[in-house]
């Protein structure tokens, strides 16, 4: 049996159209609490939707929700992928 | 007894108020908009209860203002309907159980049921009940399919009977998963129209266009109702049967003195003109009622409907790079959108906004950069008489400055902006009782509001100017006003009223006889020195006193910059 090591990417590098799993928030208490009450949390699946120009934000599906979050902060979000 | 409604923002929990109760009430497809709740009352068995919508929120745990408001309430209710998503079961059901810890008598709306088939979802109702352990009942709060299911069902709530209080968030997380993989199957997902649009409207370059034609599509449809209800109905209203009665009264009163100034105002060529007359019953009920009721009723449907189908978060999106830069992130161009219509809600809405830097911020450059509706539609009236250009001049000063003081504020302004981090609702079909009843709401609330300070600020104007008091206050701001903006010295007087009702103070300006650009330096500048009163008191109430002082200098600073500008280069 051979063990799968995935990418680790953060959000902001995932490719438009691909899905991974959210291993890592780094950032304070504050922000992991917004995010997981969005449903963004260790273990979850998120596909990206659609990044912006000029630094803007990045679009996710994770369920059958979409959200939009900012540049900075897509930034913190690490996800594992493939 | 008091009930609650309580759930995510976007599950329909205000169209499912609305049903509860069968009264007018805001309901919306966005977070914000229910911050002030909403208050009914329905009748359960023999007595009546009162409702209370909570404003929507992810987790009690609250992490903004609004957020905070919605857990307070909860401290006072005697039973709470969940209002779930039905299609995003396990966000929402995290809140369900939150709500379970609380020793509260639970009953849960497993809303938006219509929409679970085209997405491809089953869920298992009696199962998903048996393991809250408390009533579950699906409902559509669009249509009212299930509400009288829920009502019959609410005295079964409870406080379920294995007690889960002080489960830590990886407990309740874990619980929650565990109930969705047994309730919840998932089978194929059909594609709609909606998909492709909403794939559309996300694309970084599509979004844009459809931005570009969404505003413009908006601003087209705002003239278009406002010129045609100003053309076929007020305007004939008003010159057909307004008129011939205070020509009557006009005589009546002998054509001259102190009643027939303060009631009709100056006759103009023997007869009245409503934008110069400047009496209580002339000009006193055509600036509310005649020039900007018609565009009151213009924007606040294109509002309700764009607020409605979904597009605002989508816009939110799309503004966040720009807003950014200001010191702001893109949710906050909903509060700027409520402020074309009146200033008010915009600066309660900025309580969506998570810090108080950013509340500050939006609140200013919403003060000064973003004309009410009453006072467009003067500006529109008046300096659009003159040609086009000239109002577009208004607006891209007003625009300019909205987006320089927010780069200075963004600098200068202490403290931390969070980013933009919120939830895009599907797009749905525009629910036009809904948007009816809102709009009716909001336009009754304008009269109600409106006509009483516009009659009191003519009435007070037309004394002052018999006391002589004008031209006192006129002499002392005439070196500011005409040596750096200027203007002719009666233009401090408009000034001055406009601190009561801006529509009324660019009426004053009409029988001065301006020219175009003392017209374009007066509006510019009357629309960004001092907010009105109404907006005043708010500023106070959400940004307490010395905020408030702050605000108020960088507007009145903002305006004599730009006004001695245009004075300059135009």
């Amino acid at each position: 049996m051979t063990m799968h090591q995935g990418r680790q990417l953060t959000l902001r590098q995932m490719e438009i159209g691909q899905t991974g799993t959210v291993i890592g928030i780094l950032g304070g208490r504050g922000l992991m609490r917004r995010l997981e009450a969005l449903d963004i949390r260790p273990g979850k699946k998120v596909t990206k939707v659609s990044s912006t120009l000029f630094r803007g934000p990045v679009t996710l599906r994770v369920d059958n929700a979409q959200l939009a979050i900012g540049f900075g902060m897509a930034n913190r979000i690490i996800v594992e992928v493939g | 007894m008091r009930i609650l409604l309580v759930g995510n923002p976007n599950v329909g929990k205000s169209a499912l108020f609305s049903r509860l109760t069968g009264i007018h009430i805001i309901a919306s497809n966005y977070p914000g908009t229910t911050v002030e709740f909403t208050k009914g009352y329905m009748k359960l068995g023999e007595e009546q209860a009162e409702v209370i919508d909570v404003p929507g929120t992810y987790t009690l745990e609250p992490t903004s203002k609004a957020e905070e408001v919605a857990v307070e309430m909860l401290k006072d209710g005697d039973l709470v309907i969940d209002v779930v998503d039905a299609t995003n079961l396990e966000r929402n059901l995290n809140l369900t159980l939150q709500l379970l810890e609380r020793q509260v008598p639970v009953i849960v709306a497993l809303n938006i049921w219509d929409d679970t088939r085209h997405r491809g979802i089953n869920i298992d109702v009696a199962k998903l009940e048996e393991l809250l352990g408390v009533p579950v009942v699906p409902t559509v709060g669009v249509t009212g399919q299930g509400i009288k299911g829920l009502v019959r069902r609410l005295p079964e709530a409870k406080v379920p009977k294995t007690a889960y209080s002080g489960s830590s968030s990886d407990e309740r997380w874990a619980r929650v998963g565990n109930i969705v993989s047994q309730v919840q199957s998932l089978s194929h997902r059909h594609h709609t129209w909606r998909d492709v649009l909403e794939d559309v409207s996300d694309h970084p370059v599509g979004g844009v266009f459809i931005a570009l034609v969404v505003l413009l599509a908006t601003f087209w449809v705002i003239r278009l109702i406002g010129e045609s209800i100003i053309g076929y109905v007020t305007d004939p209203l008003f010159e057909w049967l307004w008129t011939p009665l205070l020509m009557k009264v006009s005589l009546a009163l002998g054509s001259g003195g102190f009643w027939h100034s303060v009631l009709i105002g100056n006759l103009i060529a023997g007869g009245i003109d409503y934008f110069q007359s400047f009496g209580l019953l002339s000009t006193g009920f055509y600036i509310p009622l005649g020039a900007v009721l018609p565009y009151i009723v213009s924007f606040y449907l294109a509002l309700g409907i764009l607020e409605d189908v979904g597009y605002l978060p989508r816009l939110a999106v799309l503004m966040d790079t720009l807003m950014h830069r200001l010191g702001l992130h893109g949710y906050a161009i909903i509060p700027t959108i409520l402020g074309f219509g009146c200033n008010v809600p915009a600066v309660m809405a900025t309580r969506i906004l998570e810090s108080r830097r950013q509340r500050f911020i939006a609140a200013t450059l919403i003060s000064i950069g973003v004309p009410c509706a009453a006072l467009q539609a003067m500006i529109i009236g008046l300096v659009g008489q003159q040609g086009g250009q000239y109002v577009a001049m208004v607006y891209g000063s007003l625009f300019a400055s909205w987006v320089i003081i927010g780069l200075i504020l963004n600098r200068i302004v202490k403290g931390f902006s969070p980013e933009l981090l919120v939830e895009i609702p599907p797009y749905r079909l525009p629910p036009w009782r809904v948007i009816g009843e809102k709009l009716w709401l909001r336009v009754s609330g304008f009269i109600k509001e409106a006509l009483p300070i516009v009659l009191s600020t003519v009435l007070v104007v037309n004394i002052l100017y018999t006391l002589g008091v004008f031209d006192a206050i006129a002499n002392i701001a005439a070196p500011i006003v005409s040596g750096l903006l200027g203007l002719p010295k009666e233009t401090v007087v408009a000034l001055v009223i406009g601190f009561l009702r801006k529509d009324v103070a660019m009426g004053m300006l009409a029988p001065l006889a301006l020219t175009v650009k003392q017209l374009v330096i007066s509006s510019t500048v009357l629309a960004m020195f001092f907010p009105c009163v109404a907006t005043f008191v708010v500023l106070f109430r959400e940004l307490r006193t010395r905020d408030t002082l702050k605000a108020t200098g960088i507007m009145v600073a903002a305006a004599l910059i730009v006004g001695s500008l245009q004075n300059l280069i135009l």
